[in-house]
């Protein structure tokens, strides 16, 4: 096991640069999530971690040894791909049992390996099969037992579980993270769905094109969007945003372009007056007699909540509610952000304006913007 | 026919209906209808041909003279004759030998134009040119190149000093023999190299990836990855290259009709010569015939070949 460090690392191809400096710290035993959208660096990154791609600027070392020139088998990693890349010729157990012959291991170690890896991925009544007969949930298995009986310093994965159905991806996920505290191998884990990055990470790794727009914890990302762009990712359904302005007659309000005014819990320093954007969560907007008059246009209940989509002027606004309240489209209610909940943005940058009120830890020292050293 | 029959069974009882309506209904019927064209396109140009050949063997037709049943006489014939075995010695070395250079090189020309390389597609239409010129004329071009006097290859080699008279590519038995192989080499190539760059590309580039982390060189990729993946298709391939080659038949006849010394004929050249310069057509008849053995055997051969591949039979256990 080794921690990974990452450092301003670069890649060009060609002229066109598509990760612009990165800088990543993953500790020993630590499973970090790379997210952000399509097309962002996410697998770029990660395969020079593998050493499948050149690494253009910067250095990566994994424990004390920087890999930037080593080739991948002499990195110590294993990597799950996003198609699982089994070898469609060899068995099950060929397929575990691969690197273990290629590096010449004795043959009564090399099936403990696969022996000891099967049984902890329950594919032991499938050794003997070919790719080509496994469902798509045994495939993922067989390709993470392949990686298992490496024995690895850091696990790869890019985007693992895309390829399965909803309800396989949920049962995976659990898998996953069982198995990561059970061999607590250092892992980076890469993928576009904010909800399994929320679930699996001891530390997302929030990218956006070619840089790491925030990380932290799921809920530190939760709780302090360092800028819109996160604010937004985060969470599901997403934030609402309105544009507007900080009121400057000294009263905490906002006041949307549409004209209505919104509840803060206080004005962050030098925010009075500013073009602003108003960020609040579906789940924390309530419903309150003296609330901003809305229109409700959609309602969708799912059992366990409702989610309302209704307007305020002419923005579009989520909310989700756990009571059951009876909403009719084309019905007017009356929304209350809670108070204490509401992110600001500067509506130039998209950066945080201020903390949560509620929040008595120092900002700064939880936003590691890249290249930020 | 016992599975069809059921079929038609239902529609029987209504015979109120017209018989376009019930041809609709009985799948057997609409079966043979739409299959008519194709039969007979088989029959005409296929079977009967190919039966009319198999009962020419068994007489002793001349040009310009119906012949009568003679039993396995030809064939008897042929057991004693020292041209024929030479022919079959001939053509066994000939497929042998291009065949297996043909695939060896064809690979390697595969493996190299599935790399990155600059002006991809130029090489890629390069390699098929030997395959797009007809037959004949590249021929012409190698009797050229082969020629004793004005051969280019003769010519060049003098040039640097390396021989001091031409050589008589064609004039001896050991020397045709390599010249024409190497001619059936250059014309065979690109069907091999262009199928198996084919299926090359059919390989998932993440397979590579997946063998290299795991620790493979390039030897072993290819080796573990490459030739396994590639199996199938060089089965089909070489299936094909060896019935080509086999049956060779046009490259031969230009550039030595059999010479020197029947050092080059192969049983299709020997057969057309017996038949019709010879005027014997019986006899070349039967000689074809005794090609028909060597050719099902690569064919089984190919065919057990390729059913061995279990792991792309998804499914069953
Ligand atoms: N071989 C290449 N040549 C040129 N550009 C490339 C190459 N590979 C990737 N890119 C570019 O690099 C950027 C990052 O690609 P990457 O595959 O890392 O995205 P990603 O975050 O993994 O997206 P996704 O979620 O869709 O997998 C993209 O803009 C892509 O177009
Ligand atoms: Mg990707």
């Amino acid at each position: 096991m080794a921690n990974v460090s990452i450092r301003d690392v670069r890649k060009a191809y060609g002229a066109t640069e598509v990760i612009h400096g990165v800088s990543i710290d993953i500790a020993d035993g630590e499973f970090v999530v790379l997210v952000g959208p399509s097309g962002c660096g996410k697998s770029t990154l990660l395969r020079m971690i593998a050493g499948l791609e050149q690494i253009t600027g910067g250095h990566i070392a994994i424990g004390e040894r920087v890999v930037n020139n080593l080739p991948p088998k002499e990195r110590d990693i294993a990597m799950v791909f996003q198609n699982y890349a089994l070898y469609p010729h060899m068995t099950v157990s060929q397929n575990m049992a691969f690197s273990l012959r290629l590096r010449g291991a004795p043959k009564s170690e090399i099936e403990a390996s696969v022996r000891r890896a099967a049984e902890i991925l329950g594919l032991l009544p499938l050794l003997e099969r070919y790719p080509r007969q496994l469902s798509g949930g045994q495939r993922q298995r067989v390709a993470m037992g392949r990686a298992i009986v490496r024995n690895p310093q850091v696990f790869l994965f890019d985007e693992p579980l895309s390829n399965l159905d909803a309800k396989l991806r949920v049962a995976m996920r659990t898998e996953i993270k069982e198995l990561h505290q059970r061999l607590k191998t250092t892992t980076v884990y890469v993928t576009h769905d904010q909800v399994e990055a929320m679930t699996m990470a001891d530390k997302i790794v929030v990218m956006h094109d070619g840089i790491v727009e925030q990380m932290g914890s799921p809920l530190d990302l939760y709780d302090q969007p360092d800028n819109i762009f996160v604010a937004g990712f985060i969470g599901s359904p997403s934030m609402n945003f309105l544009k507007g302005r900080v009121a400057d007659d000294g009263s905490a309000t906002f006041r949307a372009e549409g004209g209505a005014v919104l509840p803060l819990a206080s004005v962050p320093e030098g925010a009075a007056g500013r073009a602003a954007v108003y960020g609040i969560r579906p789940e924390h907007i309530d419903l309150s007699d003296d609330g901003v008059p809305a229109e409700v246009t959609v309602v969708e209940p799912t059992g366990s909540e409702i989610q309302v989509f209704a307007k305020i002027g002419d923005e579009q606004i989520t909310a989700i509610f756990r009571e059951r309240h009876r909403f009719e489209p084309g019905a007017t209610i009356r929304l209350a952000p809670e108070r204490d909940q509401v992110h600001l943005f500067d509506a130039e940058t998209g950066k945080r304006l201020g903390g949560l009120v509620q929040d008595d830890k120092q900002p700064s020292d939880r936003r590691m913007k890249s290249g930020g050293r | 026919m016992n599975e069809a029959a059921p079929m038609t069974l239902p529609a029987a009882p209504i015979d109120s209906r017209g018989i376009l309506a019930r041809l609709r209904e009985s799948r057997l019927l609409l079966g043979m209808v739409f299959l008519f064209p194709a039969a007979v396109i088989l029959l005409v140009f296929l079977t009967y041909p190919l039966g009319l050949g198999i009962w020419l063997g068994f007489t002793d037709t001349q040009i310009g003279r119906p012949g009568i049943f003679i039993g396995l006489e030809n064939y008897e014939d042929l057991w004693t004759d020292s041209v024929f075995w030479l022919a079959v010695f001939n053509t066994i070395l000939y497929t042998v030998v291009a065949s297996v250079v043909k695939f060896a090189l064809g690979l390697w020309l595969a493996l190299i134009l599935n790399e990155r390389l600059p002006f991809k597609a130029f090489f890629r239409a390069i390699v098929l040119l030997p395959w797009v010129v007809p037959t004949v004329l590249s021929a012409i071009a190698f009797w050229w190149i082969y020629d004793a006097q004005f051969s280019i290859v003769s010519w060049s080699l003098i040039r640097l000093g390396i021989i001091d008279r031409p050589i008589n590519f064609l004039g001896d038995p050991t020397l045709a023999r390599a010249s024409v192989i190497a001619a059936n080499i250059w014309r065979g190539i690109p069907f091999v190299a262009i199928t198996l760059l084919a299926g090359l590309q059919t390989i998932s580039p993440s397979l590579y990836e997946a063998a290299t982390l795991d620790g493979a060189n390039g030897w072993q990729r290819f080796r573990h990855v490459t030739l396994p993946m590639l199996t199938p298709i060089i089965a089909v391939v070489m299936t094909f290259s060896v019935l080509f080659t086999f049956t060779d038949f046009q490259l031969i006849y230009v550039l030595t009709r059999g010479g020197p010394v029947n050092a080059t004929h192969l049983m299709a050249t020997l057969s057309f010569q017996r038949a019709i310069p010879g005027g014997h057509l019986g006899e070349g008849a039967a000689i074809a015939v005794a090609m028909i053995p060597f050719l099902l055997a690569a064919i089984l051969f190919s065919y057990f070949g390729m059913q061995r591949r279990r792991w792309q039979q998804g499914g069953r256990d």
